[in-house]
């Protein structure tokens, strides 16, 4: 587990790592490790540079934003777990924050590293896009806002720019009223998801108003569960109506799949209705 | 009056250094001018090494040598397999420890870099151009054994390294007559052994004297530097092998390495010491592997529940090359206990140890009984379905009566004393069996899959009587030494030759000295594992360390009551035949107030100003013990799982185990061991195996896919225990660091299977992960 060799810079400031992403060819930014280092000491990434935000404290913790929050890109998971605001306003999202990895990769692992990451097991994108959550970056050309839908562009792949610093994070408040539920079958020894499912449902008089699904794990990006939501759309949420819905999921399919030793794709297709449902139960449950 | 140490549970004296991080291990040790070796090792399975350029590694930046294959040739002895196993048409196909023309496995050794750091080493590797021709490869190791099958030794035909057989009775006529037979096949995933600490080698060598320095990661110091010689042709007296701090071994710290020949080849080259350390990476290639097996297995019962016979055909994967202990695994401690904890009169078993194009597999915890017990157990089960007699039952009707001095099985050997009935009662009044069955009953009523499993098992231990290894090929002894010390103040060094690595004998050796002659335990200090201040012993594997090595230590013990006792006679004027000894003070019989307590003694004895005629000063003793028997370890363990119809992911919920491990030197060591034994047994029936494509690319190369046994996972184990001496050993022992691994296993196979038959699924290969599980569950749903 030895890297290559490489050249170290500590960044004081957003704008000191724009610049040094800029003048450095092929550098990547360092947060809190748990996603660069790993490929860097199989020697499956070798950037001749790294770029340390880890100690710009601009970019760390959470704040209001209207009725949502803003994360900072360094907060880690645990921080947000943690978060009163973050639980208030984006439950599900501490939720989620809350099953990533395990302890260690909780307290070191970052929502900027993390999202720009992009594995399509993680737990915070799919939750994120379900949210309906914007990832902001600075580059040199100034700031910009990306929809999470539009963020996550293929396996490990973002919409960012080479010489673009992932700043924040920022997620709309949860109608009031509304339901939110992160379900996951988390993989035995990597703790990734191998079937992720958030729902956000909004109830009105006993039927669904409105639902948000989306599910991870199975493709190269999160997968919005457009069927399940419009199967969802005025039904009732007793009796099978959630299993109904749910099992609709597999008309939302036709992306990159993903799979491996522990889990075909067929398989986390078939656990992707299931992981749905059970996000659609425990979301129903606490929508008011 | 001391204190009695023995039998209570104390704590381990190693803990505070281990578990703080102070111990030193072998890649904590800096010698000056030491510098750094990285292997290059194959990315292929199977290829003919066409070309090598080391040019332009060698020109790298800090690079002080490449080496390849052709200069180990002729230096560099291959490596030695050192269980030749007699009657089995034994084929060891040369194992060099750099790759010459073929490699055969990903991670085979193809190149060293040795350079000033090991950053440098490793970049420097990537400056190698090795030219390969792929050839095919075969993992399974059924597969490989066929006509046809890709050939990994041009003089081994059909893959087969061994074919070995075991029988006793007439299998035939028991299965011919038989009222019901089942079969199955079992396949025991490859498990990675997965120490905390990876392997790792310094040597030095001092030119001017020949003489070799080898620190290494070795559970058997002895063996290893008896090894070293013959790979290196470094005679036997000018080696010193040390092993440090060991941290954790579980077998696959057994074997003689290729890594450490290299090691020693490049010092030996360079004149300078060098230092190689496994990444976790080299780890999961290119350290032994443990199981491997295919096993195709027959029961044959009466339809009374009395089991007559079984048959088994075994498959061994013995990966690449022949490890230093491979062919012994699946045969001597595998076949020969085919009948379990059961009275079977006729059993047939024939092992084919099969070469594939995997890293070899050599002793993993437990080492062949897990197979054995995983096959014996399944069957009961699916004997007890067959019958539709419970399988606890079955298991009674079937056990060995009680017995305190040996008992024949029809494999041949000589269980040393047992009472199974009375683990299985325990585990069954622990577990609550009846109430267990009345909540599964209930449980399948809602459509819930609820299972209960269990295992009653015994196993061959405490390796072993030289006789017995020399008569079934093992290239070694298997008696261990102690020298015992007394020191002028009273305190006491212990050196033994076997090489404790985390198991906690630091303690438990005290504790029998603290037994024997009544010192304070802790005034007792145990020395071992540097060849050059510690006896010749053959090392720490199959749970023999505290039997064998413990047995040399009480008897070197007694010595010194011997001795004590006459120098006590002497300093009291009185006849020996008057000493009396008690708690460590030797008195004159009747008169309690004329006495010499052992501190006394050995201040006298060290100083020797007043020794009996002909009484050799000091007080030291020196004992060799080689038992007379295997030991005979048993027990019952049941488990009570749930499977979640929808994904196939088992909930282990609980799991009682009950142990006999002979006499209990340290009740809480023990109840340790039994913990993580039983972890490491559920790891391959729920979650662990290795898994390579048909390239024979490993797809769980990291532990981001190996899945090992997390905390999260599992249950409390609620641990008891028996205890029914060893016969022939002078404490009682039996040993007890592997049982765990061997029960845990079968008991937790059967309790999934238990959840799943009312669906008619009966087998599902191991590890049972979701989606196997899942879809068993769906075929039988679908009526496949």
């Amino acid at each position: 587990m030895f890297p290559s060799q490489f050249t170290y810079h500590r960044a004081a400031s957003v704008a000191e790592a724009v610049q040094l992403l800029g003048s450095n060819e092929g550098a990547k930014l360092l947060a809190g490790g748990h996603s660069l280092l790993p490929m860097m000491k199989l020697r499956v990434a070798s950037p001749p540079t790294l770029v340390d935000i880890g100690h710009i404290a601009d970019l760390k913790g959470v704040s209001a934003d209207g009725d949502g929050v803003r994360i900072g890109a360094l907060t880690t998971h645990a921080e947000i777990a943690g978060s009163a605001l973050v639980q208030e306003r984006a439950p599900v999202l501490a939720e989620a924050a809350s099953r990533v990895g395990d302890p260690a990769v909780r307290n070191r692992g970052t929502i900027g590293g993390n999202v720009s990451h992009a594995d399509p097991q993680s737990d915070l994108p799919t939750v994120l896009t379900a949210l309906g959550a914007t990832i902001n970056a600075t580059g040199p050309g100034g700031d910009r806002s990306i929809a999470a839908a539009d963020f996550f562009t293929g396996l490990l792949e973002n919409a960012l720019e080479d010489n673009e610093v992932l700043t924040s994070v920022s997620v709309p408040g949860v109608a009031s009223g509304a339901g939110t539920a992160y379900v996951k079958f988390s993989h035995p020894a990597s703790r990734y998801s191998v079937v992720g499912a958030a729902a956000v449902v909004s109830l009105s008089g006993g039927t669904c108003s409105s639902a948000t699904v989306v599910v991870g794990g199975v493709e190269s990006t999160p997968t919005r569960a457009s069927s399940v939501e419009a199967a969802l759309a005025g039904s009732a949420t007793g009796g099978d109506a959630l299993a109904a819905a749910a099992s609709a999921v597999s008309g939302d399919f036709g992306g990159d799949p993903v799979g491996d030793v522990f889990a075909s794709n067929e398989y986390r297709q078939a656990m992707a209705a299931v992981y749905v449902r059970r996000a659609l139960e425990a979301a129903v449950a606490r929508a008011g | 009056m001391t204190t009695r140490s023995f039998g209570s549970g104390i704590r381990r004296r190693e803990d505070p250094r281990l578990i703080t991080g102070k111990a030193p291990y072998t890649d904590d040790i800096k010698l000056p001018g030491m510098v750094h070796a990285a292997i290059l090792r194959s990315p292929h399975a199977h290829a003919n090494i066409k070309s090598i350029d080391t040019s332009g590694a060698a020109s790298q930046p800090g690079v002080l040598a490449v080496y390849t294959g052709a200069d180990l040739d002729g230096v560099i002895a291959g490596m030695p397999c050192a269980w030749l196993l007699p009657g089995s048409d034994l084929k060891t196909p040369e194992h060099p420890a750099i790759a010459k023309d073929r490699v055969r496995y990903v991670g085979d050794a193809v190149a060293v870099v040795v350079a000033g750091t090991r950053y440098e080493a490793e970049d420097a590797l990537e400056h190698i151009d090795v030219e390969y021709e792929t050839l095919g490869v075969v993992i399974n190791p059924k597969d490989a054994a066929q006509a046809g099958a890709p050939q990994l030794h041009d003089d081994v035909e059909n893959n087969i390294a061994f074919t070995w057989a075991v029988a006793g009775g007439d299998t035939d006529a028991a299965f011919a007559s038989a009222d019901v037979t089942v079969s199955d096949t079992i396949t025991l995933p490859r498990l990675i052994a997965n120490p905390m600490e990876p392997r790792s080698a310094i040597a030095s060598y001092l030119a001017a004297m020949n003489e070799l320095t080898l620190w290494s990661t070795t559970q058997n110091p002895h063996i290893c530097r008896f090894l070293t010689s013959v790979v290196t042709g470094v005679p036997e007296h000018k080696i010193r092998v040390i092993a440090p701090e060991v941290g954790g071994g579980f077998g696959s710290k057994i074997p003689y390495y290729p890594d450490e020949a290299i090691t020693a080849f490049c010092a030996m080259q360079l004149g300078v010491p060098v230092k190689w350390t496994e990444t976790r990476s080299e780890n999961y290639l290119a350290t032994t592997q443990g199981r491997d097996h295919v096993e195709e297995v027959e029961m044959a019962a009466t339809s009374d529940g009395t089991i007559t016979g079984l048959r088994t055909t075994v498959y061994a994967g013995m990966g690449a090359y022949l490890s230093t202990a491979a062919p012994g695994v699946p045969t001597i401690l595998h076949g020969l206990m085919y009948s379990g904890a059961y009275n079977i009169a006729n059993i047939s078993g024939t092992i084919h140890g099969v070469f594939n194009n995997g890293t070899p597999v050599d002793a993993y915890r437990g080492a062949g009984r897990p197979e054995a017990t995983t096959l014996i157990e399944r069957l009961v089960d699916l004997t007890a379905a067959a019958l539709d007699m419970d399988p606890a039952e079955l298991r009674r009707k079937n056990l060995i009566p009680k017995f305190e001095n040996g008992h024949d099985v029809a494999t041949g050997i000589i269980y040393d004393s047992g009472d199974y009935e009375l683990t299985l009662d325990a585990c069954l009044n622990n577990a609550d069996y009846a109430g267990l069955r009345a909540s599964q009953a209930a449980a399948r009523a809602e459509g819930r899959l609820v299972g209960i499993g269990m295992a009653t098992w015994v196993e061959i231990c405490g390796l072993g009587p030289s006789q017995v290894a020399g008569a079934v090929g093992f290239q070694g002894g298997l008696w261990e030494s102690a020298i015992v010390r007394f020191h002028p103040t009273g305190k006491v060094n212990v050196m033994v030759g076997s090489s404790p690595h985390g198991q906690g004998e630091e303690t438990t050796f005290a504790q029998i000295v603290s037994e024997e002659l009544g010192v304070p335990v802790e005034d007792v200090e145990i020395i071992h594992g540097d060849t050059d201040n510690t006896p010749m012993g053959w090392g720490t594997y199959g749970s023999r360390t505290t039997v064998v090595s413990g047995g040399a230590i009480a008897f070197a013990s007694r010595k010194i009551k011997e001795k004590s006792k006459e120098l006590a006679a002497h300093l009291l004027e009185a006849a020996v035949e008057d000493i009396e000894y008690e708690d460590g003070t030797f008195f004159v019989r009747g008169s309690a107030d004329q006495a010499k307590t052992i501190q006394d003694i050995a201040l006298m004895a060290n100083v020797a100003w007043n020794m009996p005629e002909g009484m050799e000063p000091g007080l030291e003793a020196s004992a060799f013990y080689d038992p007379p028997n295997f030991t005979y370890p048993f027990g019952t363990h049941l488990a009570v799982v749930e499977v979640d119809p929808e994904t196939g992911r088992i909930d282990l919920q609980n799991y009682w185990a009950v142990d006999d491990c002979g006499v209990q030197i340290n009740p809480m060591i023990v109840e340790g061991q039994v913990h993580g034994g039983v972890v490491q047994g559920v790891g391959p029936a729920l979650w662990e195996g290795v898994v390579y494509d048909d390239n024979g690319q490993p797809l769980t190369g990291t532990m981001q896919d190996y899945a090992l046994p997390r905390a999260d996972l599992l249950p409390d184990i609620n641990v008891g225990s028996t205890t029914t001496p060893s016969p022939h050993h002078p404490l009682g022992l039996k040993g007890v660091g592997e049982a765990g691994t061997i029960a845990a296993t079968p008991t937790v196979y059967n309790a999934v299977m238990d959840a799943l038959r009312p669906l008619g699924v009966n087998r599902v290969d191991m590890p049972l992960t979701p989606e196997k599980v899942w879809r068993a569950i769906n075929d039988a749903k679908n009526g496949g």
